[in-house]
């Protein structure tokens, strides 16, 4: 069935992929694909960015009709900036890994955040770097076993606690094995505005799906912990009753937030409940869900989002690569006057 | 610290005689005492009395408290190269007075502070001594600003020694404070108070000083990085990242001060992006994704920052990913000396990262150049689709250099081989077919599309990996041959695309010169030298690699050719001996990399010694 935009599904595709078959990361491409499908996502507007490792080759896997970017280990991050400082009109889709991300992008994950980089950020988290042949990743879970290496005694890194410190405004984790959720979660993150952290633990069917490990598709089924049940409404709904504020929250209740192109993200509080509107809540849901080994997911921390990183330089409104020649070189006279200065 | 300010005089080099309008002044003090302020001042002034004149500053790489030395060299014949030896030396520096005064040329001219500790036991140089306590007492300063002031005295001692019309030192306070009357007439109190404490109690014994000319008129004094930010920003320039790194940090500093020239005038928004990033492997990524979105995009840094740059390079090479990177260059290697200039990054630049690369790397050797490749560094970059160096040095962005004024560009601004939707509907009509890597023209350079072009078929995917001429990934060894060779192929063809070089030429003379970068001035000054006692040469100042045919033929028509650069290993000369067609035994290297400015008289000393012992 074609889409507002007379396209197929299908069209949404891209190349054959090359990972391992079951691999969490093709679930993620397939939702990704989804997801443009049923937004109506013209894929000239979208660009996919990634660093390097089996995540970042996703990107040529799906939306062929998209520009892509397979970029420099852990740098993406900074390609992202750059691509969306030159035009602001681009729906930037970037894909990366707990390798990427967590161990040499570290930093840059953390700049991309402070600066709000219009971006949803996917990591597909598996603890392991599969490339190399099943290192451990900055996420693996202390004390596990890998064949490669033995034992693992360092604490993992969290990147969705990571990103809440960093001043992420949308963060959210979620379980490859779990379509919906990572489908709801993703059409979320491309209506925001501003970096929208997408944390999604993507098995590695090859280097570390033992039970024990809280990366694998075994443990992910039996203990994956869903804090609501997501719903989007698309741009044209109206909401049925003001915002409700944060504090009224009681449970039971649905909470719904307009993200600022309209639309909405109706969540439906479960047992584990959580309300993703406050900051200290989302660091104390991460926190327990670190000490104990809890695959909580869903919308970890929302907030209405600071200006963009173009928005805080005062850019034109016309996007930096499509400024007319006019507009980009001053006149003869203008630097006849300027050369008057330093005569 | 002291810096070998005064190195032994060469011989053969005909006896100097200073005079009129031709002498040299040293300063002396302390950093961030606001000397460059004064030192400035005196430029400016003789700017305005029509004097050619050039300044160095040697400063340490500290805020506050170690010892800089500024050298200003007025020329009557408009030389403009550091000259070794300063006739005049202002030791106002506690803790270098005593070797600034043991340093001094015989029959300079000494002026101190008197209120330092220190004894002259030189009586071959004239002494003036100030007692800056006593004169700055006379006048009521802000007690905040007293101690930054009091340089301004010997700005007005030597006004009145020199003879420097003491209305044209206002002026150039004026130009120092941008107009700002406030500031300008509290220096400016200073520099009167000393001026007239020397009318009373000093007494002429010197015979140096200046007259007013008619040599600077339609002329400017700009540093070098104001001059390069200039031009990017009149050469459509929109997304700049960057972080600081001494001595580039003025050339972005310079683009923030001129932004008003990109701003809309009816919205107020601005059409450059500047974004200080988290370090220069981030700045690096940020301009390579911008001018893969279609910015025309731009980075300066210097050398640690150009090693961190080295795998996103490679990047923007093999995915063809126009941006231009300014390397500020400093001595390395390591931290090296970060206030010190070189020219020691040439070789780095010419093939960085890993694999085989090759860059273009564009080499200004004045303020025009600067602003001139300003501009075009951001064409050749779309022409060509790939990085562009530009290597200036400390020497010229931070310090004044007299100027023509900039001439407007004489092309517009060339985007290259880039299909918006009209043009790729119009060459799918064509040709039925676009390929992002395919060589449809034989000149190496393929046709790029950019994100956000509405079209079913303007995307390709971009990678560092191996790729075919579809975009595709493949790991075919012809593929990958085949990529190689067209990537070569396009560098042949830059070859004809980059700035040529200036060339000084006379078929009668059978020894050449080549240089390039801010050696010129030394160069110049060298060959009159030599020429009046009989060496005559040619000279050829390259201005970009790769090398043009221009360059082999030079070395082609001369008996023996010196290659003059100012860093360690003789690295042009390398890559002469490395990419030329036939023998290279007749290029001679003269490397200096000794962290200061080229002479004129060490290049002479050279070439002479060399000549002589032919």
């Amino acid at each position: 069935m074609a889409n507002a935009l007379g396209l197929e599904r299908a069209d949404y595709r891209g190349g054959k992929s090359t990972l391992c078959p079951g691999c969490g990361h093709d679930s993620i491409s397939n939702q990704i694909i989804s997801m443009a499908y049923d937004l109506n996502l013209p894929m000239w507007k979208v660009i996919k960015l990634s660093g390097i490792g089996c995540s970042s080759k996703t990107p040529a896997y799906f939306l062929k009709g998209s520009h892509g970017f397979n970029s420099v280990h852990g740098r993406m991050p900074s390609v992202a900036t750059g691509a969306t400082l030159a035009n602001h009109d681009l729906i930037a889709i970037a894909v990366s890994g707990d390798g990427d991300t967590g161990s040499i992008g570290l930093g840059q994950y953390k700049h991309l955040i402070r600066r709000n980089v219009p971006v949803v950020y996917i990591i597909e988290n598996n603890g392991v770097y599969g490339l190399t042949k099943g290192q451990f990743s900055a996420t693996a879970d202390e004390g596990q076993f890998l064949k490669y290496y033995g034992k693992n005694d360092l604490p993992p890194i969290d990147l969705c606690l990571e990103a809440v410190i960093g001043g992420a405004t949308f963060v959210g984790r979620s379980f490859s094995g779990d379509a919906k959720q990572v489908q709801a979660l993703l059409k979320a993150a491309v209506a925001h505005r501003g970096t929208a952290v997408l944390d999604i633990v993507s098995p590695c069917v090859t280097f570390n799906n033992a039970p024990e490990s809280t990366k694998s598709y075994p443990y992910g089924q039996d203990h994956e912990i869903r804090l609501h049940d997501i719903e989007i409404l698309a741009p044209g709904y109206v909401a049925p009753k003001p915002e409700i504020a944060v504090g009224d929250y009681d449970d039971g209740q649905v909470i719904e937030v307009e993200m600022h192109d309209g639309t909405f993200v109706r969540l439906k509080k479960l047992e584990a409940g959580h309300d993703p509107r406050s900051r200290s809540e989302a660091m104390t849901v991460l926190d327990k869900a670190g000490r104990e080994n809890l695959l909580l997911t869903g919308l970890i921390y929302y907030e209405e989002p600071r200006p963009t990183l173009g928005e805080t330089l005062n850019l034109t409104a016309t996007p930096l690569a499509h400024l007319d020649d006019s507009r980009l070189r001053p006149s003869a006279d203008t630097l006849a006057s300027l050369m008057q200065k330093y005569a | 610290m002291v810096i070998n300010m005064q190195p032994a005089v060469e011989t053969r080099w005909e006896r100097y005689q200073p005079g009129v309008n031709d002498f040299a002044l040293m300063v002396a003090t302390e950093n961030g005492s606001g000397s460059q302020t004064s030192n400035v001042v005196l430029i400016r002034s003789l700017f305005k009395m029509g004097i050619p004149v050039s300044g160095k500053n040697l400063f340490p790489s500290n805020i506050k408290g170690l010892p800089t030395w500024y050298t200003i060299r007025a020329s009557k014949d408009g030389y403009t190269a550091r000259r070794a030896t300063t006739e005049v030396a202002i030791a106002f520096n506690q803790d270098t007075i005593t070797e600034d005064i043991a340093t001094m040329p015989s029959g300079g001219v000494l002026i101190t502070n008197k209120d330092l500790k220190y004894r002259v036991d030189r009586a071959d140089v004239t002494v003036y001594e100030l007692p800056v306590k006593a004169i700055m007492a006379q006048g009521e300063f802000p007690k905040d600003f007293a101690d930054r002031i009091a340089n301004m005295v010997y700005v007005g001692v030597c006004c009145q020694l020199f003879d420097i019309p003491i209305d044209i030192a206002y002026s150039a306070l004026l130009d120092q404070f941008n107009g700002k009357e406030k500031p300008a007439k509290m220096n400016f109190a200073a520099v009167q108070l000393a001026y007239d404490w020397a009318k009373v109690n000093l007494v002429k014994q010197d015979s140096l000083r200046f007259e007013p000319m008619n040599e600077t008129a339609g002329k400017i004094l700009i540093e070098g990085n104001d001059a390069g930010a200039i031009g990017a920003l009149f050469g459509g320039l929109t997304v700049v990242a960057w972080y600081p790194i001494t001595p580039s940090t003025s050339l972005v500093d310079n683009i923030l001060n001129h932004m008003h020239l990109r701003k809309d005038p009816e919205t107020g928004l601005s059409t450059v992006a500047v974004v200080q990033a988290e370090d220069e492997l981030a700045a690096i990524g940020m301009i390579i994704g911008a001018g893969w979105a279609g910015a025309r995009s731009m980075t300066a840094t210097s050398g640690p920052g150009i090693s961190l740059m080295a795998e996103f390079t490679g990047l923007a090479y093999f995915a063809e990913i126009p941006t231009v990177i300014w390397d500020i260059t400093r001595m390395g290697p390591s931290t090296g000396l970060p206030t010190r200039t070189s020219q020691g990054d040439l070789l780095f630049l010419y093939t960085l990262s890993h694999g085989d690369t090759r860059h273009i790397v564009l080499l200004p050797g004045n303020a025009e150049e600067c602003f001139e490749f300003g501009w075009r560094s951001l064409d050749i970059a779309e022409q060509m689709q790939t990085p562009v160096f530009v290597m200036s040095d400390l020497d010229l962005g931070m310090n004044l250099w007299l100027s023509n004024p900039f001439t407007y560009p004489e092309t517009p601004i060339n985007h290259g081989k880039t299909l918006d939707k009209a043009k790729l509907e119009a060459f799918f009509e064509e040709k039925n077919e676009w390929f992002r890597y395919r060589d449809y023209d034989g000149d190496g350079i393929p046709y790029r599309t950019t994100p956000g072009t509405e079209h079913t078929r303007a995307a390709y995917f971009t990678r560092g990996t191996g790729h075919n001429d579809m975009a595709v990934y493949s790991e075919r060894a012809d593929d990958w041959m085949e990529n190689m060779t067209r990537l070569r192929h396009k560098f042949e063809t830059a070859r004809t695309v980059v700035p040529k070089p200036i060339t000084h030429y006379d078929a009668a003379k059978r020894i050449g010169i080549i240089s390039y970068g801010t050696n010129d001035p030394a160069v110049l000054e060298a060959r009159d030298h030599m020429a009046a006692s009989g060496i005559e040469t040619n000279y050829l100042r390259v201005r970009a690699l790769p090398l043009n045919q221009e360059v082999w033929d030079f070395i082609d028509q001369h008996d023996r050719v010196y290659v003059v650069e100012n860093n360690f290993d003789g690295q042009l000369w390398q890559i002469l001996r490395m990419e030329s067609p036939f023998a290279q035994s007749n290029l001679i290297a003269l490397a200096l990399g000794d962290t200061l400015p080229m002479t004129a008289r060490w290049l002479h000393g050279k070439i002479v010694e060399h000549e002589e012992a032919l």
